[in-house]
């Protein structure tokens, strides 16, 4: 896979997968994926539900161990780290969830303050100072550190999963699904987020979203990943490596209609199933009367 | 197998060779899983065992836990107690009142329940109480990537999450048996002798000189293992929760029934073990009858 499109000053990758698969029991969900992120690039994978990019992301970071090939962060190969090795690791990669994954047991203030605990590397007056800090960044009111998660709506927990991932100022960030089930105005407010992050000190971060508002806003590279159930033998899983404005005149008919969002196929494929589905019925009950 | 019965895939209309070989891959099946299970919680204690003594998780996690399974559980527990005590007196009274031997209740209630029915009872209460709660916490945390969220932040989950609630089981489930045999005794004793009129002194000095210290040890003894036994369980099926509110319901259910099951094989096991320790060292003992 090129990485063509970035600076020529991201020569040395920070995250490089090599031939990574992953498979959940029988199921290949990843095949041999090759990608290298140079530092400070911000790369959004997109692709249909179910296309493994989640499952890529959380490769990326070592939450999930591939089946084969290796992921080497920063040079070093987190598959075969040890646990130890990994807990220090994990001190520069910072993880935005889906739905914010906050504790659901603690303040938001403790939600934000729990890396720099965990670490032990601030006294709690410094804790205090940073955590603020981090809340006015996202454009949180200093009250909203005594809520907790439950009382928040769902933009705002985006925001506290966001100011808790910056806390260590981590070197890779990973955004999944950023701004799914957002109002458009709180999707662009996440997006301008993960600008000004960017803008305030060099990170790598790898966007992982189906919003293609969000893809072209935030990234300078995109690649999209294509289910394997749905591919030839043979065939790439990653449809599309290159820069957000290069999406519309893909050469893949495929990443054009997800780029415009056109079911193509897939309503050709509905009826068919349809189709196969009112015979086989028909036939059963033919069998009955007969 | 999750999902189906291994009777579901059997096409009954098969020949018989196929499917006698359809019943032996189904129950071949059931055993590979039961294996693999054991094998995983087997490593999952392992890996537990081995934070616990690297490193303590800080004092504000354990305090919680502790909080959470010591004193909430203490109404319950100290109400089950008070019922055991009582239902023992209710159930023995009238066999031993047909031989004339009232006063003697008193051994046999506080000896059931210290050695049996107070250690297994409160242990059973706190699997349905504590060790469900933890399993549909932790369910609730996997499902919702919570604990993704502890490891991406360089926190390691058992130790987190698992240490805490295992030390607080093993501390205070034995605390909690010692409450439920204190509330059983003064139940069992309420009930002979306020409300059955048995006599006070002979009730009392029946008691004290059958039940031994070494009935109160066995008691005490099992319970700890029953502590071990709950949280060990409900966190490892919280851990390996299926997704949505149905995959938490059923790591409760399953944390609640597999607890349930190890607490009575194991008492069974340490009752065997303990017995021959007891008769190894105190080889006759005059009857209470």
């Amino acid at each position: 896979m090129s990485n063509d499109t970035t600076d020529d000053t991201f020569d040395i990758p920070l995250v490089d997968a090599r031939s990574v698969s992953v498979r959940f029991e029988s199921q290949l969900i990843l095949h041999e994926i090759d990608l290298r992120i140079p530092r400070g690039q911000t790369l959004a994978i997109i692709g249909e539900s179910g296309c493994g990019k989640t499952v890529l992301m959380k490769t990326l970071v070592g939450l999930i161990r591939p089946h084969s090939g290796q992921v080497l962060f920063d040079g070093r190969d987190l598959v075969t780290m040890s646990p130890v090795e990994l807990t220090r690791t994990r001190k520069r990669f910072g993880f935005v969830f889906q739905n914010a994954a906050l504790f659901d047991s603690m303040s938001v203030f403790d939600n934000v303050a729990f890396p720099i605990r965990q670490h032990e590397l601030a006294d709690e007056d410094e804790i205090e100072a940073r955590v603020m800090k981090n809340l006015a960044e996202v454009g949180l009111p200093a009250e909203v550190a005594k809520k907790r998660p439950a009382e928040l709506s769902g933009g705002m927990r985006k925001r506290v999963g966001l100011a808790r991932a910056l806390i260590l100022e981590p070197e890779l960030v990973v955004y999944d699904e950023p701004t799914t089930g957002l109002d458009p105005i709180m999707s662009d407010v996440i997006n301008e987020l993960i600008l000004a992050t960017r803008r305030r000190y060099p990170v790598t971060s790898v966007v992982v979203t189906h919003d293609m508002r969000t893809a072209r806003k935030v990234s300078n590279r995109v690649i999209m990943l294509y289910p394997r159930r749905r591919l030839e033998a043979g065939q790439s899983q990653v449809l599309f490596d290159g820069s957000p404005s290069g999406l519309d005149n893909a050469d893949d008919r495929r990443v054009r209609q997800f780029v415009r969002g056109e079911a193509g196929e897939r309503l050709s494929e509905m009826t068919r199933q349809k189709n196969t589905l009112t015979l086989s019925s028909a036939t059963a009950i033919g069998c009955d009367h007969g | 197998m999750a999902g189906t019965t291994f009777r579901d895939d059997i096409d009954l209309d098969a020949p018989k060779p196929a499917r006698l070989k359809n019943w032996i891959s189904d129950w071949g099946g059931i055993v590979v899983d039961g294996v693999s299970t054991v094998g995983d919680i087997t490593l999952f204690a392992h890996r537990m065992f081995v934070w616990m003594f690297t490193r303590l998780p800080q004092r504000g996690t354990m305090m919680i836990n502790f909080y959470q399974v010591g004193v909430l559980s203490l109404p319950v527990v100290a109400l089950t107690g008070t019922f055991i005590g009582m239902v023992l007196a209710v159930q023995s009274h009238h066999q031993f009142h047909l031989i004339g031997l009232e006063s003697r209740l008193g051994v046999v209630i506080n000896t059931s329940l210290v050695r049996e029915l107070g250690p297994v009872l409160a242990a059973t209460m706190l699997a349905g109480r504590v060790g469900s709660a933890m399993a549909a916490v932790l369910g609730t945390m996997r499902v919702t990537e919570q604990i993704d969220a502890l490891t991406t932040m360089g926190a390691d989950p058992i130790h987190y999450l698992v240490v805490p609630r295992f030390m607080a089981c093993i501390f205070l489930i034995p605390a909690l048996t010692i409450m439920a045999d204190f509330m059983g005794i003064v139940g069992g004793y309420f009930y002979c002798v306020i409300i059955l009129g048995i006599d006070h002194a002979a009730y009392l000095q029946n008691s004290s000189d059958y039940v031994s210290g070494y009935d109160l040890f066995t008691g005490i003894f099992k319970s700890i293992f029953f502590g071990g036994i709950i949280a060990i369980v409900s966190c490892y099926r919280g851990f390996n929760c299926e997704p949505g509110a149905e995959g938490v319901g059923n790591a409760a259910t399953a944390a609640f029934v597999m607890s349930f099951v190890l607490i009575l094989s194991i008492d069974l096991v340490l009752n065997i073990i303990l017995d021959a320790v007891y008769y190894s060292i105190w080889p006759s003992q005059p009857s209470f009858l």
